[in-house]
């Protein structure tokens, strides 16, 4: 099978010299379970997630890939199995739930941002509220990771006055405010209009190339080619298949993958 | 077309047309007039109707006020004045208005009520403006205990005594809040309520055996007029605000108990005619308390009216919180916030705005709303138009005293409602 052409539009090179995949265990799900009412979604996941590595889910709409990495910071509650995050298991615990979510960032695909306080106080609110940061070290903090994702003058601004591009830049500096050792991305850039999906892969692959541990719902398999190391295909709630992204896309070894790529490629 | 085409298209303008004036139909007045007023025949008719019932009212109404007497020492009198002219007899209000503010409150000690109402705009300043420093909220926190002492007077000790039953409410929650969130919650609320029930008569009758400091003690059924009115009024607005929020939070709440006692309470409280919780008030509680116990009147009417704003505040907040999007809470969990700090900084704010509306026409109705207490034998403005017209000086006395009531209550609701807007407009950051 010949080499599949994708546009990912990343046209930058890629600094590969951080993204190390190491042998500590970030994330382990095992035998996990997951149902809405009698609607069994999420079937016996079983994956390891070692620190720096970068996962991109991905699987046609309603197979349970948002769900399973809403599972991973009790967003959703699962019903059996086990999973643990850096070596937190969740559980009704409250505690540990507090602990998980506080060392675990997650992007939305609306964004989320809070619509009353600003882009600094958007970023501020979690580090002063949870870890009791100072506010002039929480407002350092975070204009720090403004700059990082290339708004800082958009601080006293409110949400409602910036793009969707900058929006979702924004949610990412937010979560990156909390010093997360994980980040989770349910599907970031489909709310967005084509032009502004660039600036926010830019930004997530700046965060690859820094190491961070990351985990993407995402359609944009330009961007699964370029960062990723592994990708995982989602059918009806259960994981088809996973592969380095290279042998993913040409040699995909699922009829149900084969069908999904070419659907998804195929224009 | 052809025609177009074989004929050059070049053109060249020889002189500038110079700016001119437009049509005097569209200029000014006469352009508002008749986009306004006389946009057709329909609009010019309803236009001439509409003038003619202003002229008639002017007319009807007009010398009635105009004619107006202000100095007279009864109706009687009044009607000398006139010499059988059409005319107002104000002098009522003249002869009356303490009564009408104060009810029976001994006039020597109106200094207390009206530095009471002062200081109530002091206190609500910082609440109401937030550019104002943040210090003075702890006058704010302390002023209903002052008040309460100006107002009724007695000893000293027993605002203070109720005031420390918050303090150990506190004290409690922070010392079970490490152990336990939920349990420091409990602890919070029960703890006060044994502070007041137990432990605060005999520790105020105590102190005030030693140190029998305190104003002149005024007795309720001394309260009436428009006094009676703001402090049932104001006092039911500010307490059944949090109480709304904590019975709309309730409502939603996983905990199926809570969620139960908020639910009956509510649709109990929304099913029932306000005046009948004001008669179980004055007449009902005393066969259910037990025998012996005083329980004031103004207090009870206070806590009814309460309850009775706090169920349909809870409604109304319950429309804010179910118009937020519920990635609002995820993103507040996703970041680590516990639920009430998610409700504190994101929730809250974001559903109370959206519900402002709907708070202050709550505000509003029972501020107005407290006109009924009439009806279990408290002296509320209305009541006391009642006792004045009873006098043989004011018989027959009507429009002017309803005139004086209505526009006090107007004046106060306006002020609320003109605040409201301001508030939407200054917590307006969607940018729509």
């Amino acid at each position: 099978m010949t080499d599949l052409q994708i546009d990912h539009g990343i046209d930058r090179k890629i600094d590969t010299s951080q993204m190390k995949v190491t042998s500590e265990v970030a994330i382990q799900i095992t035998d996990m379970n997951k149902w809405f009412g009698a609607f069994h979604v999420l079937r016996d996941i079983n994956m390891t997630v070692n620190r720096g590595e970068r996962i991109v889910i991905c699987g046609p709409s309603g197979s349970g890939k948002s769900t399973l990495i809403r599972c991973i910071n009790r967003l959703e509650e699962h019903q059996a199995g086990q999973i643990i995050v850096d070596g937190t298991e969740l559980t009704s615990d409250l505690k540990n739930i507090d602990k998980v979510r506080s060392e675990v960032g997650m992007v939305f695909q609306h964004f989320n941002l809070f619509p009353h306080l600003t882009i600094l106080e958007n970023c501020t609110l979690a580090p002063i509220w949870v870890r009791k940061v100072p506010k002039k070290e929480a407002d350092e903090i975070a204009m720090h990771f403004l700059e990082k994702v290339k708004i800082p003058e958009q601080a006293l601004k409110y949400p409602g006055q910036l793009s969707g591009g900058q929006q979702q830049r924004v949610a990412i500096a937010r979560s990156l405010c909390m010093r997360p050792r994980i980040m989770l991305f349910d599907e970031p850039t489909s709310a967005l209009d084509p032009e502004m999906i660039k600036e926010v892969l830019d930004t997530m692959i700046q965060l690859a190339e820094e190491g961070m541990t990351m985990i993407c719902v995402t359609h944009e398999m330009g961007f699964a080619q370029a960062v990723a190391n592994r990708v995982i295909f989602m059918d009806q709630g259960q994981i088809v298949e996973q592969n380095e992204p290279r042998e993913f896309f040409n040699n995909p070894r699922s009829d149900r993958t084969k069908l999904f790529l070419s659907q998804i490629l195929g224009h | 077309m052809s025609n177009i085409e074989s004929h050059t298209i070049a053109y060249v303008r020889g002189t500038m047309i110079p700016e001119q004036d437009p049509p005097i139909t569209e200029t000014g007045a006469i352009k508002w007039l008749r986009e306004n007023l006389f946009s057709g025949w329909f609009n010019t008719l309803l236009t001439i109707l509409s003038l003619l019932i202003i002229w008639w009212s002017v007319a009807a109404i007009g010398p009635w006020l105009w004619n107006m007497v202000w100095n007279a020492g009864s109706l009687r009198e009044c009607r000398e004045i006139l010499a059988g002219a059409e005319g107002a007899c104000f002098a009522v209000i003249n002869d009356r208005w303490h009564q009408l503010l104060f009810g029976f409150y001994p006039p020597a000690l109106y200094w207390r009520p009206v530095l009471a109402l002062i200081l109530l705009f002091v206190a609500l300043a910082p609440v109401l403006f937030p550019d104002l420093p943040r210090k003075l909220l702890w006058f704010s926190a302390v002023y209903p205990f002052v008040a309460y002492h100006l107002l009724w007077g007695g000893s000293v000790w027993l605002p203070i005594v109720a005031l420390l039953g918050f303090v150990a409410g506190y004290v409690a929650w922070r010392l079970i809040h490490r152990m336990s969130p939920l349990a420091s919650v409990f602890a919070a609320v029960i703890v006060p309520v044994l502070w007041w029930v137990i432990l605060a008569a005999p520790l105020n009758s105590f102190l005030y055996s030693g140190l029998p400091w305190g104003l002149d003690f005024v007795r309720s059924d001394r309260f009436g007029g428009f006094l009676i009115s703001l402090v049932i009024g104001i006092t039911g607005i500010s307490i059944s605000l949090p109480l709304g929020i904590l019975l709309a939070l309730g409502r939603q709440s996983d905990m199926v108990f809570v969620k139960s006692v908020c639910v009956v309470f509510i649709e109990f409280i929304r099913g029932v005619p306000l005046i009948t919780l004001l008669f179980t008030a004055s007449l009902l509680l005393n066969y259910f308390l037990p025998p012996g116990t005083s329980f004031d009147l103004i207090l009870r009417v206070i806590i009814m009216v309460t309850l009775f704003a706090a169920a349909y505040m809870a409604e109304v907040i319950r429309g804010g919180l179910a118009a937020l999007p519920r990635g609002q809470y995820e993103a507040a969990d996703a970041l680590g916030l516990d639920y009430w700090k998610a409700q504190r900084l994101i929730i809250m704010p974001q559903a109370l705005k959206i519900s402002i509306p709907g708070i202050v026409n709550t505000f509003i109705g029972l501020f107005k709303d407290t006109t009924l207490v009439v009806f279990i034998g408290l002296l509320d403005p209305i009541g006391l138009s009642n006792a004045i017209r009873a006098s043989t000086d004011w018989q027959g006395v009507y429009w002017e005293l309803f005139i004086f009531i209505g526009l006090l209550f107007f004046v106060f609701c306006f002020g609320i409602s003109r605040y409201s807007m301001y508030l939407e407009r200054r917590l307006k950051t969607d940018h729509k």
